[in-house]
């Protein structure tokens, strides 16, 4: 079956797929040798005495302080945390944001009226509101996750408002040739037409996220890996912030790669021509 | 409830329409009347910008005219209706509806999804040969298919009167030969009352039994030809070759007054 099918195919194609392939190939390998070169030299310098590894920290070194968290216990105690006050921060986030999004699009009258305050909420810092969440919500997780929120919150809502703002005139002509209402024209245009531009927000929003509950651990917390983070740079233990980097960085690349999953899933036939 | 013979089925009187806009009012339809009796198809030509398809939004019951009345059959219009089905410029199929969904999107609009008009669907995709793509997206067929399935999407809510709005504009000159010769097929054998408007002139004269000609904005009829051709079956095709053609091209052509 698959030598007929070899059979098939012309010399010239078989040299694309074939170049194509090694391409895809070299960029991996590229990809990973980058790193390891990295690594390696850094392990180098440190064990050489190129660089103090007491300021540095050595890829060494932080492999074994991921063992001895493992070995406590606390590892998957610290990303859980920041992980679930992450997840929370970003799905609040988004779904907030499109509800408000909603809202403004359905009413032009809101909308105008709450443009300069996003505008003004937008430019803000959020992390400037930090010590007055703290003094509402407590020192605790709930301050972190508001930190999150108010990161995401204002930039979803002007991403999604504006994807629904510039529906195509014409296809909501359409439904309204068919004498459809507000509601009908959402569920059924509005909405299914935007939800490449609502899956792309929800992109900026992992990111948006992270920012926000690291600051979040780092003002008040006793644990997750934002304060692993600023403990270790207290005590001086650059071996537990790096390993926390690299730590947060896996987590990051994984959550923002199920987005991607979730996109694919999600958005397969909305090719706009 | 059979319509007499000299009773219309659309009935256009004294109509004007102005637009409001925030640096003043912009008169778009100054005085039109119309009469158009069931089973026509009427060709609306004008200059670009003259309010051509402002006065298809007001038949569909999208906009208030500001003076002057629309009656379809005796009875005025105020709000979009299922008599009237409305073709735009482009398919505007959904990317992420399957063709059947598609050409439901009307009644599910309307809340008529019954055994009887999922039957009445299905016909029209099998009469008109779609029905072996009703599971696949738009992107999967061919132009002149996604136009027949945006017919049939308008058909499926069983309108009386279909409004084309420069309905075959988006096509290349090939496949809108085709088309065109295909949807006037569609409308006659349906039996539709059709009201076209187009910049096109050939194409308005290959397809209708009346050309009404525009003036500029603030636009009013500037002239009424009825197109008889001698051919023995009337397509848009054999339009084309009939010999009285170029008279009438050139007559309207004329009657425009383009200046460049």
């Amino acid at each position: 079956m698959s030598k007929s099918k070899e059979l098939n195919i012309s010399s010239e194609r078989l040299e694309y797929l074939n170049s194509m392939r090694i391409r895809r190939i070299s960029t991996t390998v590229t990809q990973i040798f980058i790193l390891l070169v990295f690594f390696i030299l850094w392990e180098f310098l440190a064990r050489f005495g190129f660089i103090d590894p007491f300021i540095t920290s050595q890829p060494t070194r932080i492999v074994k302080t991921i063992i001895n968290l493992y070995n406590e216990g606390q590892l998957f105690h610290h990303i859980a945390v920041t992980c679930l006050e992450t997840f929370t921060g970003f799905l609040s986030g988004t779904i907030l944001g499109t509800v408000i999004a909603v809202i403004l699009w359905w009413s032009e009258f809101l909308s105008e009226v709450s443009e300069p305050y996003l505008v003004v909420l937008n430019s803000l810092p959020k992390i400037a509101l930090g010590p007055i969440f703290i003094v509402w919500f407590g020192a605790g997780t709930t301050s972190i996750i508001v930190i999150a929120l108010a990161v995401s919150l204002i930039v979803t809502i002007l991403e999604v408002l504006n994807g629904f703002s510039s529906t195509d005139e014409e296809q909501i002509k359409l439904l309204k040739t068919f004498g459809a209402n507000r509601l009908q024209t959402f569920t059924k245009v509005v909405f299914p037409s935007n939800l490449p531009v609502i899956i792309n927000s929800l992109k900026i929003n992992v990111g948006l996220s992270w920012v926000g509950v690291i600051v979040g651990e780092f003002l008040v917390s006793k644990a997750g890996l934002g304060y692993l983070i600023v403990y270790g740079g207290q005590v001086f233990r650059l071996d537990l912030v790096m390993a926390s980097v690299v730590i947060l960085c896996i987590a990051a690349g994984l959550m923002y790669k199920a987005v991607v999953i979730l996109q694919k899933l999600l958005v397969k036939n909305h090719t706009k021509i | 409830m059979k319509d007499s013979a000299i009773s219309y089925i659309v009935e256009i009187q004294n109509l004007g329409m102005n637009y409001q806009s925030p640096n003043g009012e912009i008169p778009a339809i100054d005085n039109i009347t119309l009469n158009i009796s069931k089973g026509e198809f009427i060709c609306i030509v004008g200059p670009s910008g003259c309010g051509k398809s402002t006065l298809l939004s007001i038949i569909a019951g999208l906009l208030k005219p500001s003076r002057g009345s629309i009656r379809i059959n005796g009875s005025c219009v105020s709000d979009t209706s299922a008599e009237v089905g409305y073709m735009l410029q482009k398919d505007y199929l959904f990317e992420w509806r399957t063709i059947l969904q598609n050409v439901m999107l009307g009644l599910e609009i309307k809340k008529g999804i019954s055994k009887k008009s999922r039957e009445y669907v299905h016909n029209l995709l099998d009469t008109y040969g779609l029905i072996e793509f009703k599971d696949k997206y738009p992107s999967q067929l061919s132009g002149g298919m996604r136009q027949r399935a945006a017919l049939i999407r308008t058909l499926a809510l069983n309108p009386q009167i279909l409004l084309l709005d420069e309905a075959f504009s988006a096509l290349d000159y090939q496949t809108r030969l085709a088309v065109t010769d295909d949807i006037y097929s569609i409308i006659k054998k349906e039996n539709k009352t059709a009201i076209m408007v187009t910049h096109d002139i050939a194409e308005s004269i290959s397809m209708a039994d009346r050309v009404v000609v525009l003036t500029n904005r603030p636009t009013t009829v500037k002239s009424i030809y009825d197109i008889l051709l001698t051919c023995d079956v009337r397509t848009p095709f054999t339009s084309r070759e009939a010999p009285e053609f170029r008279h009438f091209f050139n007559t309207i052509w004329k009657e425009l007054d383009v200046h460049v």
